[in-house]
This record gives structure tokens, C-alpha cells and sequence, in this order.
């Protein structure tokens, strides 16, 4: 571990802080507790609440996966990686199965979590009626008294104006039938994966100052309606690279002419299947 | 016959103004109840008052028998959004200007839990008819509907889970005089048939003749007269009614 640092960057009383948000937030699932937020040394454009969340958490003898829409190997991803390998020297992993703690952006691995697993979602809004309720005392109230028709009439307007629900990512989903949550800008596709996942999946919003959390096999609902109920969509094709049928696909162009390739977004999945084929 | 919504002592200060100064107020279902007085008199503050979204500084208020406040703000939100409605003058402060018709409609439905798309559709549409905007047109913003539209849309969005009670401030406040004497048609036709009690603002004494079964005179936060609608018209007690009636009759 380098000198000079404490172990995992941030100093104890902000740990001890920012754990006491987290174990208020386990105890209310989806509910937004506020935490005092503070600076990293991260690059800019990823944002630091998922970090803080994960340096708040570590220990010794975790293995930290990072992923960015789904990949290991992005400049962030491996940043990152190599920033808490440097400030807790810990291992670290890419595949899915050996990692403790799953530090992401943008997505849930395809391979199923387990009980002795984290999932730490980086979040850059976590009020999902913001763009619906600009007053922030009002949004509070809303979720206080789980007053939610307006979000339903957003998704009311979707289906009259394109004739289905046009949410295909950050689909807002309610947590143990009480708290309305945005689950990051996830895929859509990835909503019903966070429904009684047997991990622990940890919220963190650094500029808004917002840990939330859903606690091991708690209820996640994606709002919808009775005759236009939710559906998780990919592109109807298989990976080109591993066949994967079932797997979330990025859209690749391959070249000026209109090329494109389809290929698993999740990495580490695409590796497995394609080793396991081998 | 109780009443539905009663008040007693309610006192509300501004500063040094007395927007409310010990008022008593009683509606009972079914009745049309019109509250007038000159600009300022404390109209708007009793109607804010009594629809709890502003608390007296004395007084109680009492829905089918219970204090609204007794309960808490989650209690009487739900009674906002199940028993009452409120309509306001401006139909921009009523209705979600980015929304389209239908979903203003829709609102209230789902905020009470409708979750059935198709379902919520047809009262939406069935809701446009009756308030005589063309159903064809519930996809639309709003902004696309005249004054009067907004305000029938409004009425639509406010009546569409058949409250019981509705607080109206001038509703008609802003329109043209043909299409106030439109709104006011439909308003007691609507009225009648749902058997709705509506406590009306208006500084309109025609109006209040046409809609209201009883009238409240206000002057300086006080209510200063008030009775069944053709006796306080044609025979008017306290001397601030008698120059409000005859200043109608004079213009
Ligand atoms: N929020 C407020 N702050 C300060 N004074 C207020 C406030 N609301 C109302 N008032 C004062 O209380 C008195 C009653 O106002 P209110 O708006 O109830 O009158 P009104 O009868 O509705 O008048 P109008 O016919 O012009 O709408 C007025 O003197 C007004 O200036
Ligand atoms: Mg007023
Ligand atoms: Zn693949």
C-alpha cells in the first residue's frame, strides 16, 4: 500500500460517516439518505459517489471488479482498479464471480450475484422525479407520503405519444412496494436483475450527496401498467463474438459503409461464454 | 343532515392585516355556496384556509366530522387528491402544462392508483366530452386549448374521481364574458348531476345568483352577512351587501 494515504484514501471519521448513511439507507431500501460528500482524486467525468461508497466498505481481503457500461478494460474501469489497488492493496478481478465488491457504471453483470457479493452503483441523479418535479421540498413530500401518480402519468404519456413505455434506460422502479428509485442509468434490460438479488447493491451520488440502497432479496418493481406491462429489451440479435442470445448487446460499427456488429456488453460474460465454447 | 365541511373561529394575520378574523363557514353536501366581497376582503385566504393548504392561526375545521389537521399532511393530501378538488383562476396554476390532456386527466386517477392504461383512456376521453372539449383532441398540450378550454380541462382533471367537495377561486376570473356565462352553464349542470358541494369565490353577484344555493358577504376578514342566495340579493341586510347589490344593479 502506498504511504501517506489512509487505507483506502478517505480518512476513518468520513468512513465511519458515510457507513452510518449506508446502514440508514439498507434499513429504509430505496430511500435517499443524505451523506457529506467528498472530494477524490478520480477522473472527471465519472463522478465519486460509487467510489466514496466503495472506499467506505473495503477491507483487506476484498477483491474489487470495476466496470464501465459493462467492460474491465475502459480508461476508467482500470483507473480506478489501480487507484484502490494502490490506496488498500487489494486484489482485483474482472471476473464476475471472484470479486467481493463490484464497483459499476451503467450496468449489472450478466452472471447472477451471490449473498457474499456487492454491487456499488455509481449514480449521477438519483431523484427519479426530477425531471417531473423540479422542487426539491416537493420531490421530498412525494416520496414521504408515496405519492407517486406523476410518475406514472410520465409513463401514461410515453405510451400515448410512441405507443409503449419509451424509458430504455435509468426505468424507474419501486423498491419493497414503498420507495420510488432511480436505478441508475442501467439498461431497462437490467431492471429485473435487481429484483430480490441475493447481493447487497449500494447507491452512490457524489454531487447530490445521496447514498440509497436495496438490501439482499428486496422487492424491485419497474413501474408499469396492467395492459402495457414492462418488458426488458434487447437488440434481437446474438453476439457476435460468443452467440449469446440472452446477453445485453452494445450496437459496434465496423465501418463507413454501415457495418455494424452486435456484441456482449459485459466482457467478462462474453470471455466465459466464448472460453466455455471453446 | 350534518355538515360536510364546517369551520369555527378561524383568524388568520398578515402582518397587521386580518385576513381572517374569527370566521365561521358550514357547507353541506350537494350545496353551492358562494363566498363575495371586495378585492381583499380574504376571499382567497378563507378558501386556502379551509382546503388546509394554509393553517389559521385560530380555529378548527372540521371534514365529515374530523379536524383536517388532526390527522397530519399524509391524511390530508389524501383527501386532496380523493374528496376535494380545488380549481384556481389561472388554469396554468391547475393544470401540467407539458402534459397532454389526457395524462392532466389521468393524473388524478393514477395518483389514486389507476393502473390500467386502456381504462384511464376512456375516462379521459369520456371526460373531455362532458366538459366539451373534442375527445379526438386528448393527445394534446394545454397550451393548444383556448382560455376557456384550460379551464374546462381544469374542471375535468379536478372532477374526474368525483370528489365530493370542490373549492373554486374565480373560476371564471379570466375569461370572456360569453365564455364565463358558458362555464357557469356547465358548472351547475355539473354540479346537479354529480351532486357535488362547491365553495365558490367569484366577485361576479350574477354569477353567484345563477350557481349558488347560499352566499357569504366577506369585509376585512369578516363574514359580514350571509344566507340563502335570493334573500341576501333581494333583500340585503348590513349596508356593505346593500352597496354591493345595488353597485351590480347600477353597472
Ligand atoms: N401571503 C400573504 N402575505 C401577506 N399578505 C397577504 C397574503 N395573502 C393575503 N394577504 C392579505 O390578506 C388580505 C386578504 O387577501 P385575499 O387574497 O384573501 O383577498 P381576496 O378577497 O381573495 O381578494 P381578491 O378579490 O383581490 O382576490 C389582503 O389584505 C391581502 O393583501
Ligand atoms: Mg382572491
Ligand atoms: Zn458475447
Amino acid at each position: 500500500m502506498e504511504a501517506g494515504y489512509n487505507f483506502a484514501y478517505l480518512d476513518e471519521a468520513t468512513k465511519r460517516m458515510i457507513r452510518r448513511a449506508i446502514l440508514k439507507a439498507v434499513a429504509i431500501p430505496g430511500h435517499q439518505i443524505p451523506f457529506g460528500a467528498r472530494e477524490m482524486p478520480l477522473p472527471y467525468g465519472w463522478g465519486t459517489g460509487g467510489i466514496q461508497v466503495t472506499a467506505s466498505i473495503i477491507g483487506p481481503a476484498d477483491t474489487l471488479k470495476v466496470i464501465d457500461q459493462g467492460a474491465d478494460d475502459t480508461t476508467n474501469a482500470i483507473s480506478i482498479r489501480r487507484f484502490f489497488a494502490r490506496v488498500a492493496d487489494v486484489a482485483t478481478t474482472e471476473r464476475t464471480e471472484d470479486a467481493s465488491i463490484i464497483q459499476t457504471r451503467h450496468r449489472i453483470p450478466e452472471a447472477p450475484l451471490r449473498e457474499d457479493q456487492i454491487l456499488v452503483y455509481q449514480v449521477p441523479m438519483p431523484e427519479p422525479l426530477f425531471r417531473l418535479e423540479p422542487r426539491i421540498a416537493e420531490t421530498k413530500r412525494m416520496h414521504a407520503l408515496a405519492d407517486y401518480g406523476l410518475m406514472h402519468t410520465k409513463l401514461y404519456e410515453d405510451i400515448a405519444r410512441l405507443g409503449r413505455i419509451g424509458t430504455a434506460y435509468n426505468y424507474p422502479v419501486m423498491v419493497n412496494e414503498r420507495y420510488l428509485m432511480s436505478p441508475s442509468p442501467i439498461p431497462a434490460f437490467d431492471n429485473p436483475k435487481m429484483d430480490r438479488m441475493p447481493a447487497l447493491q449500494l447507491f452512490g451520488a457524489g454531487r447530490e450527496k445521496r447514498i440509497y440502497a436495496v438490501p439482499p432479496y428486496t422487492p424491485v418493481r419497474s413501474l408499469d401498467f396492467e395492459d402495457h406491462p414492462f418488458r426488458a429489451i434487447r437488440a434481437p440479435h446474438a453476439c457476435t463474438l460468443c452467440n449469446s442470445t440472452a446477453s445485453y448487446l452494445d450496437e459496434v460499427v465496423t465501418d463507413d459503409q454501415g457495418g455494424r456488429v452486435y456484441v456482449c456488453s459485459d466482457t467478462d460474460f462474453c470471455r466465459t461464454e466464448q472460453e466455455r465454447a471453446a | 343532515m350534518n355538515a360536510l365541511l364546517e369551520a369555527q373561529g378561524l383568524s388568520l394575520r398578515f402582518g397587521r392585516v386580518r385576513a381572517l378574523d374569527d370566521v365561521a363557514i358550514a357547507i353541506w353536501p350537494g350545496e353551492v355556496l358562494a363566498v363575495v366581497g371586495e378585492s381583499g376582503s380574504g376571499k382567497s385566504t378563507l378558501l386556502r384556509v379551509l382546503s388546509g393548504q394554509q393553517r389559521p392561526e385560530a380555529g378548527i375545521i372540521r371534514f365529515d366530522g374530523t379536524d383536517i389537521h388532526e390527522a397530519g399532511e399524509a391524511a390530508l393530501r389524501r383527501l386532496s387528491r380523493t374528496d376535494w378538488g380545488f380549481v384556481h383562476q389561472n388554469p396554468r396554476d391547475g393544470l401540467r402544462m407539458a402534459i397532454s390532456a389526457g395524462g392532466n386527466i389521468g393524473e388524478r386517477l393514477m395518483s389514486n392508483g389507476a393502473r390500467h392504461y386502456g381504462d384511464i383512456r376512456a375516462q379521459a376521453k369520456d371526460w373531455l366530452a362532458r366538459v366539451e372539449i373534442d375527445p379526438a383532441r386528448i393527445d394534446e398540450l394545454p397550451r393548444n386549448f383556448s382560455g376557456g378550454m384550460q379551464q374546462r380541462l381544469q374542471i375535468a382533471r379536478t372532477l374526474v374521481t368525483r370528489p365530493r367537495l370542490v373549492f373554486m377561486d374565480e373560476p371564471t376570473g379570466g375569461l370572456d364574458v360569453s365564455v364565463q356565462a358558458k362555464l357557469l352553464d356547465m358548472l351547475r349542470a355539473l354540479a346537479r348531476d354529480l351532486s357535488l358541494a362547491i365553495i365558490i369565490v367569484t366577485h361576479d353577484i350574477a354569477a353567484a345568483r345563477l350557481l349558488a344555493h347560499r352566499i357569504v358577504v366577506m369585509r376585512h376578514g369578516q363574514v359580514v352577512e350571509e344566507g340563502l342566495t335570493d334573500r341576501v340579493l333581494d333583500d340585503p341586510q348590513h349596508p356593505y351587501t346593500q352597496l354591493l347589490v345595488s353597485s351590480v344593479l347600477a353597472a
